[in-house]
């Protein structure tokens, strides 16, 4: 059963991955991303994260569950924040633990590309002199790397 | 049904959520947004291009053509940029 979070509070990436396989024997490989924010060269002062409260939480279990359901996962936390994040800090926690590397690695990957797509979460940007370039647009990118996990 | 609106969506109608009742007419997510439009300037320009608007119904994703009738809420927001 994944353990999902959503929470303004930062995370310990360590913490969350001791927690994971505490008292286990049976997991031979543990992958973690961190999602960090970006200053983009000096030029963003914080991220605003907005997300949906309720479908947020819904959305990252069920997507979780799609990844336990692809491959033989011994366990699965995300985290992810919400509210004005600064340069530097931390934004989104996947944790993806299973018997082997492959599984944990594709799980970890395939998390994140649905994340970012799927899950109700928009960011805002705010310069350092106070003002908003708007909100962050999706990018083909992040649409094309999701679908490689279609079928 | 409650209304939920999310991101520059929320900003552009200018509220974050609110209760409405479509007319029958009103079938789909699609005609629900186009609806929505008509209701004034502040919705005119939210959903300006429609076809850009993502569609969650009772807190699960749906396409612009289905039906909306039975939803206890609606949320309309940009495409999704989390992670």
């Amino acid at each position: 059963m994944a353990n999902v979070r959503i929470q303004r509070e930062d995370f310990d990436a360590g913490a969350e991955t001791a927690a994971l396989t505490r008292g286990r024997k049976d997991i031979g490989a543990v992958v973690t991303f961190t999602g960090l924010c970006r200053d983009e060269g000096g030029t963003l002062q914080a991220l605003e994260l907005e997300h949906y409260p309720g479908m947020a939480e819904v959305e990252l279990t069920r997507l979780a569950g799609e990844a336990e359901a692809r491959w033989p996962l011994q366990g699965v936390t995300i985290v992810h924040r919400f509210g004005k994040i600064a340069p530097g800090e931390q934004i989104v926690l996947v944790v993806t633990a299973s018997a082997h590397r492959a599984a944990a690695f594709a799980a970890a990957d395939f998390l994140m590309d649905y994340l970012k797509t799927k899950a109700p979460f928009w960011k805002k940007e705010h310069r350092p002199d106070g003002s908003s370039p708007g909100w962050v647009a999706a990018t083909e990118a992040d649409d094309s790397a999701a679908r490689r996990w279609s079928r | 049904m409650k209304v939920l609106y999310f991101a520059w969506v929320r900003e552009r109608v200018g509220k974050a959520d609110e209760i409405i009742v479509p007319p029958d007419e009103v079938k789909t997510a699609g005609d629900f947004i186009h609806w929505l439009a008509g209701r004034g300037d502040e919705y005119a320009y939210a959903f300006e291009n429609p076809k850009i608007i993502r569609v969650a119904m009772d807190q699960a994703h749906v396409k612009h053509d289905a039906p909306i009738a039975g939803a206890r809420e609606i949320a309309l927001f940009p495409p999704m940029t989390g992670g």
